[in-house]
């Protein structure tokens, strides 16, 4: 026993070294602020936007929401137990999909507007093919030991997946197996982006960290710390070279993937209530970020700072999505409505 | 999507930070000189001191942070569903009306806030209250509610039963009035703590997360596979801070002429005009793109391959170079890389024979090492056995060919012929809707978002129509 203990320990020096050596080695490229940075661009000014459209037809709280790409299409999920898949130009209910567990946690839309999938406490995601006549199970994805709490397709054949059981998965959609398993977060995955190269993601779980993985070998290259609480939401930076984490510590920060460090953190003293989704403007500019406190705050991510608010849910503001076109944005809530604004 | 979080030391954060606001609000409305007109109210033959109407509220709300009627009903709603304020008649209904119905003001000691959770024992001793005073009394979910908790907290129970008797021989020495106020306020708070079923619970704070500590285990393994994972880290390259952060910044200037929410769209933004014509100009394939899409075409070269008609120009101006096999060969590696597993060795086979055997009729142009690495690994084809070659080419079109392009007079005169939509003129609509807008904070002294003409017609119709295709 002895012996294993002093071999876990010498390993863990060693580990805890190299961390160090991590740290100097981005301190040492650590040659300029954002502020300085931002120091010329335009002031963005007070951004006011209001609401254009009011869905209803969700009788529970809504857990997550997805945009298609073509920016038109929109899936949501709740605890009702039901997908709705809405035309938001017109408000209209396109498809409604009955779901075998109501515990439904994450939703999203394939690229090709054929598939979603979705999942939450049965620990599986289950993707449905919405082009069909009624809307047909095609896969059961099943081997998470944890809740689901993100998923997003690669392709009509691939699909990632963020658990509860701390692992990221890469399913193969043709055979209903898991690809690549991504082991190295020690707390739930709570949410994970995929670059638009589709060779990295971006995860962020309940350890407060977040990491970059390679999709192709497996791998962890890069792992980021800074918050001090579950990170619930994660984003890409439109131009793939950073990404924006929002966490349960209140603050949003935003960490640059080739200096492999955090530049810039988006929080508030006025603001005490956790971050639960977040969602980027077109140009990367504006950072929509959902709280517990029932609103959307706009940050201009290039300042930091605090540049309006979107008010009108009556309760948690759950998930939050611009569209690729970048219309608007689209916030969702446990008061059951999903509001669009611009 | 959140679960709530039971950080470390067990303390609960408090997440409804809203109910500060709420309380905010609240401590104006009884403010002695500012605050609300309170009158008596006759219930029956009682009568009840500082109650007031929800008419009373409105107008209060009104008038105090300058909102409108809607949102002075929305804000009331609130308060009166998180229980700051109680309506005497209908107590059950936790709604505001905007007439002559009484409403009082929650006591402190019930506040959401100060009181929450509410605990199990409180709820306990208020049910056997209510059982003892009047039997049958309860309603049946109550019934059910208070037989799950004796069998629950059973041990207690003498206590439980104690306490109830000892706070209604109390209450019985108070004013009749006195007595029904605190009888009301005590039912207000577990209206909204303990909801009847099928109500919506407003302090729902979600599934709790589990405790996560326990699920992977630290030991030698996990601290072999930290360090490897630190030392393929130490070894990266990193860029300097100041290059990244400025890159950022011309980022987001660049595309701020393409960002709908910053600047608006041409001809309208659909969401805002009901108008889809952005969107029929801006399809995949039209006669004539318009000139925002042709200039983000010169913004980045994946900017360019990933809009179908970006590509097909770029494949007529490769096809007049002689070089329109590369781009054929990147689109056919993709086409694998995201296409069916069964058909993968096909595909292979077929780039082989069009691109990379010699004396191929579309023969690429790969420099030995990747051409021989690509050719040992057809042998065992798999989605990614082309990404060295596919790269390759790629970079080849980047850094040659789309240069080139981009001062080429076939890129010039498509940005001369693109459109520039021309701005939907706004036009007033016979019935016009006021449209729906937060108002600026009332604590910022913030000017008020002028109200434009009649564009919001579908603002609030949307909704509830249900598509023939919907299944709900």
């Amino acid at each position: 026993m002895a012996s294993e203990k002093a071999e876990m320990d010498s390993l863990k020096k060693e580990c805890d070294g190299l961390r160090t050596q991590i740290e100097a080695a981005r301190k040492a490229v650590n040659d300029g602020s954002m502020s300085s940075a931002a120091g010329s661009a335009t002031d963005v000014g007070r951004v006011q936007l209001k609401l254009r459209k009011s869905l209803k037809g969700h009788l529970a709280k809504i857990y997550s929401m997805h945009w298609a790409t073509d920016s038109r299409s929109m899936v949501s999920a709740s605890q009702d137990g039901k997908l709705l898949v809405w035309d938001t130009f017109s408000g209209n209910k396109m498809v409604a999909v009955p779901l075998k567990s109501a515990w439904v946690m994450s939703v999203a839309f394939a690229p090709s507007g054929n598939l979603v999938a979705s999942g939450g406490l049965d620990n599986m995601c289950t993707v449905y093919n919405i082009k069909s006549a009624s809307p047909k199970t095609l896969r059961e994805l099943d081997a998470h030991t944890g809740y689901l709490a993100c998923c997003r397709f690669l392709s009509d054949t691939e699909i990632l997946t963020a658990s509860g059981d701390t692992t990221c998965c890469l399913w193969d959609l043709e055979t209903g197996k898991q690809k690549i398993i991504f082991t190295n977060h020690i707390g739930d995955c709570m949410s994970l982006a995929l670059s638009q190269d589709e060779r990295t993601f971006v995860s962020g779980a309940c350890d407060s960290l977040a990491k970059l993985w390679d999709l192709r070998e497996g791998t962890c290259k890069q792992t980021f710390s800074g918050h001090t609480s579950d990170i619930n939401a994660i984003n890409f930076f439109p131009s793939g070279n950073a990404f924006i984490t929002g966490s349960d510590d209140c603050s949003c920060k935003m960490y640059d993937l080739r200096s492999d460090q955090e530049v810039i953190g988006y929080q508030d003293t006025s603001l005490n209530a956790g971050v639960t989704s977040l969602a980027l403007s077109n140009s990367g500019r504006l950072i929509f970020a959902g709280y517990d406190d029932f609103n959307c705050h706009i940050w201009d991510s290039m300042k930091g700072e605090k540049v309006g608010v979107l008010s009108g849910h009556d309760n948690r503001v759950s998930c939050t999505g611009v569209p690729g076109d970048g219309m608007g944005v689209c916030t969702g809530s446990w008061d059951s409505f999903l509001k669009l604004w611009n | 999507m959140t679960i709530n979080t039971m950080a470390k030391g067990g303390w609960h954060r408090d997440q409804m930070s809203c109910f500060r606001k709420m309380e905010k609000v609240i401590v104006a409305m009884q403010d002695p000189d500012m605050g609300m007109k309170m009158r008596n109210q006759r219930l029956l033959i009682t009568v009840i001191p500082h109650a007031m109407t929800g008419r009373d509220i409105i107008d209060w709300l009104m008038k105090k942070y300058n909102i409108c009627e809607e949102e002075a009903l929305h804000l009331s709603g609130k308060l009166v569903r998180y229980g700051y304020i109680y309506p005497l008649k209908e107590p059950r209904s936790l709604v505001l009306r905007p007439d002559e119905s009484p409403y009082r003001f929650q006591t402190p000691y019930f506040w959401t806030s100060t009181r929450w959770p509410a605990s199990e024992l409180d709820y306990a001793i208020y049910l056997a209250k209510k059982n003892i005073r009047k039997q049958g009394e309860l309603m049946e979910y109550e019934k059910e509610r208070y037989s799950v908790l004796h069998k629950r907290i059973n041990h207690t129970w003498d206590f439980v039963v104690m306490q109830a008797r000892e706070q209604l021989r109390a209450s019985k020495q108070r004013r009749k009035a006195d007595r029904i106020v605190l009888e009301c306020q005590e039912q207000a708070y577990w209206l909204i703590n303990r909801p009847p079923p099928g109500a919506r619970n407003v302090l729902d704070m979600g599934l709790e997360r589990p405790n996560n500590t326990a699920r992977v285990t630290v030991n030698s393994e996990y601290y072999k596979n930290e360090i490897e994972t630190c030392k393929r880290a130490l070894g990266r390259n990193r860029v300097k801070s100041s290059i990244c952060l400025e890159g950022f910044v011309k980022y987001s200037e660049q595309y701020q002429n393409h960002d709908p929410i910053m600047q608006g769209c041409l001809p309208s933004n659909p969401w805002i005009s009901d108008d889809s014509a952005h969107w029929t100009m801006n399809l995949e394939t039209v006669p004539t793109p318009t000139r925002l899409r042709v200039e983000r075409w010169s913004f980045s070269f994946m900017e360019l391959l990933n809009d179908e008609m970006g590509r097909r120009e770029f494949m007529t101006y490769l096809e007049k170079e002689f070089s329109g096999e590369n781009l054929c060969f990147w689109q056919a590696c993709e086409d694998i890389k995201h296409g069916e597993s069964s058909r993968i060795v096909e595909k292979v086979e077929e780039i082989y024979r069009n691109f990379l055997a010699p004396g191929a009729p579309r023969w690429v142009n790969i420099d030995s090492k990747t051409m021989d690495k690509t050719l040992s690994g057809i042998r065992h084809p798999h989605r990614f056995v082309m990404e060295d070659a596919q790269m390759h080419i790629y970079f080849l079109m980047k850094k040659d060919s789309f240069p080139r392009y981009l001062k080429s007079d076939l890129y010039k005169n498509m940005l001369a012929r693109a459109i520039v939509p021309q701005e939907t003129k706004k036009s007033v609509f016979p019935f016009m809707r006021r449209q729906r807008h937060s108002s600026p904070s009332p604590a910022q002294v913030a000017t008020q978002a002028t109200e434009e003409g009649g564009n919001a017609k579908g603002a609030g119709q949307a909704g509830t129509n249900s598509a023939a295709g919907s299944n709900v």
